[in-house]
């Protein structure tokens, strides 16, 4: 497949808008909004491509726009992009707005006209101050070019988009801790329904898009649904799909495919990943971030990369980041490290995920220490079991026992090692570490 | 979470912000239709004038803002990179999620622990360097990786760390 998302990135003037438009930038909504599109019309074309949101839900871009009220009630829509990328493992989002912004904005600019939306924001995480200030000069130049503010392209349309930077939480990536945050309060998920796209930022209708989801819009929109949805394994798997790969392969590193590219090739095809570092074999693989269920090396075999794919292994795709491990990793410490990450991010909201989290790191941590105790294996099993599947407001808990209870139930022998013989079946204590 | 307590604000420090970041507030106040959905924004032209967030700047926050100061606070404890403590001249932040865990992390913060004597959260002591763990920055095929200040630095194994650290010490 040729490139779409990643097509301009390795240009010299990516970032600016004028190699943006050099390269047939803005058409897409030239094309909407000197040709007499209804916002209607960009939604119909989005929902016929078969896009589905790049976030993690996977839940298709043009149902989810279609659920905002036809009447307001005189509330305005907002936009947000999300752009919080801070799932572990996740490194797309960084590329897209660091190294082309302009065709995250277009695509912002005409998801916010399909919403009939006046005022967009674009919630970055905090530490990418980079991706915040080429953002916001990219916004400058969109506006001075007529793309942004008022009357654009002399449609009548109106469109401001603010850069707003979080301060470092990662539960603000979840949509209504996002929305929460935005508000100035502390990113704390609230109770659906209602939806945002009924009652969402400032008790107003709110659809919240990823990044690389309204990068796919302009295409969308420029080249046709059906060209999208030719793109993919499938019809339920459309179009092109970033991939983050990272761990013990030969080279990590952001690789776009069409939606479906088998996890094998993704790891030791020429293309991609060129295999596992020094020769060693895979014992794991996470393939959709820290929330995903871990992998065997057996059931990486026959694994396409998309929504319904890695669904049907018992796992998620998410955010696309597939993160290998090697046969020398210890799994009890990668766990424990996953863990320590969800221990820290709850939010504390919830009884089950703020007591749950730290109580699974705190028996990971015993059980790798040496100091664990036979019946902490099920121990495990039994707190995850306790946290989630319904008990807490977001599904931050769910994602949170995704680790331990994925690796309990596949490399149970190695918990098992680890409780009787005080040490690590691997080999020296915390081979993960050297 | 983190459950940093406020540091007492010395005599003298600035409870009013200059007129510069006031003009920067006044602009973030004219993007959202209410005056909360600026805290965010306004805790970072805080962070920005002074360094750190004393408890009169917070406070001076709630008074533009109109919010209770028990709110500001709220936020502030809830978000990791507002820092509610002077911080050292340069601020080095080492990613120890998955990736950069499993491309050897931990080595970096064992070697800011022989070389300088702090471990995570703490400052050296002539204040030049404050260490900060951090969760994953999206640096991960580039791993591990690791910020000063607001830039990346990655991949960074020992070595490069030692010649970060040795520009950094002889930095006037």
């Amino acid at each position: 497949m040729e490139p779409v998302l990643t097509a301009r990135i390795g240009k010299p003037d990516s970032r600016s808008i004028d190699g943006y438009l050099a390269d047939g930038g803005y058409g897409a909504l030239r094309k909407v909004l000197t040709g007499g599109w209804t916002p209607e019309q960009v939604t119909e074309e989005v929902k016929k491509s078969g896009l589905r949101g790049r976030g993690g839900a996977g839940f298709s871009a043009g149902v989810k726009w279609g659920f905002v009220p036809k009447d307001t009630r005189g509330k305005p829509v907002y936009l947000l992009c999300n752009a919080d990328e801070s799932e572990p493992g996740t490194f797309k989002d960084r590329l897209l707005m660091e190294r082309d912004p302009h065709q995250m904005i277009e695509g912002m600019i005409l998801a916010a006209y399909a919403l009939k939306c006046r005022t967009a924001y674009i919630y970055i995480r905090g530490e990418f101050y980079l991706g915040a200030r080429i953002l916001n000069e990219a916004l400058e130049e969109a506006y001075a070019k007529g793309f942004l503010g008022e009357n654009i392209l002399g449609s009548g349309y109106a469109l401001d988009i603010t850069v707003h930077r979080g301060a470092g939480a990662y539960i603000c990536g979840e949509e209504t801790g996002l929305i929460e945050s935005l508000e100035g309060k502390r990113g704390q998920p609230r109770i659906k329904p209602p939806f945002p796209a009924v009652s969402g930022v400032f008790a107003a209708p709110t659809i919240v898009n990823n990044v690389e989801t309204l990068c796919c819009v302009p295409h969308i929109i420029g080249r046709g649904a059906e060209w999208f949805a030719k793109i993919g394994r499938n019809e339920k798997n459309t179009g092109p799909k970033l991939y983050c790969l990272s761990g013990h392969v030969n080279r990590p590193g952001v690789y776009e495919a069409a939606m479906g590219l088998q996890l094998k090739e993704l790891i030791f095809g020429d293309a991609y990943g060129r295999g596992m570092k020094d020769g060693r074999k895979v014992k794991a693989v996470i393939p959709g971030g820290a929330s995903a269920n871990m992998l065997t090396a057996v059931e990486i075999e026959d694994c396409p990369l998309d929504f319904d794919g890695v669904a049907a292994k018992g796992s998620m795709l998410g955010s696309a980041a597939i993160i290998v491990m090697n046969e020398d990793t210890c799994i009890v410490d990668a766990a424990k490290n996953l863990s320590k990450f969800f221990s820290h991010e709850s939010c504390g909201q919830c009884t089950p995920c703020r007591e749950g989290t730290p109580w699974l790191y705190q028996v990971l941590s015993r059980i790798e220490e040496g100091e664990g105790r036979v019946e902490d294996v099920d121990l495990l099993a039994r707190i995850c079991n306790q946290m989630a599947n319904g008990m807490t407001i977001c599904v931050f808990a769910d994602a949170a026992i995704a680790p331990p209870l994925s690796s309990v139930q596949k490399f149970r022998d190695e918990y098992q090692y680890h409780v009787e013989q005080k040490r690590c079946l691997v080999g020296a204590k915390a081979l993960v570490a050297v | 979470m983190t459950h940093t307590r406020y540091r007492i604000a010395e005599a003298g420090e600035p409870r009013r912000f200059p007129p510069e970041a006031m003009a920067r507030i006044e602009k973030i106040l004219t993007r959202y239709p209410t005056k909360q959905a600026a805290l965010l924004p306004v805790l970072w032209v805080a962070q920005e004038t002074w360094g750190w967030i004393s408890k009169e700047a917070a406070e001076e926050v709630a008074r533009i803002l109109e919010l209770p100061p028990s709110h500001v606070d709220g936020v502030l404890t809830f978000y990791t990179m507002y820092h509610l403590r002077p911080m050292g001249r340069h601020v080095l932040q080492i990613c120890t999620s998955i990736s950069c865990h499993l491309a050897g992390a931990q080595r970096l913060i064992e070697r800011c622990r022989e070389r300088l004597g702090v471990g995570p959260e703490e400052t050296t002591r002539d204040g030049r360097l404050s260490l900060v763990e951090v969760e994953c920055i999206a640096g991960c095929d580039r791993a591990p990786s690791t910020m000063v200040d607001d830039t990346y630095h990655e991949p960074l194994d020992v070595a490069a760390l030692d010649r970060l650290l040795d520009r950094l010490s002889q930095e006037a």
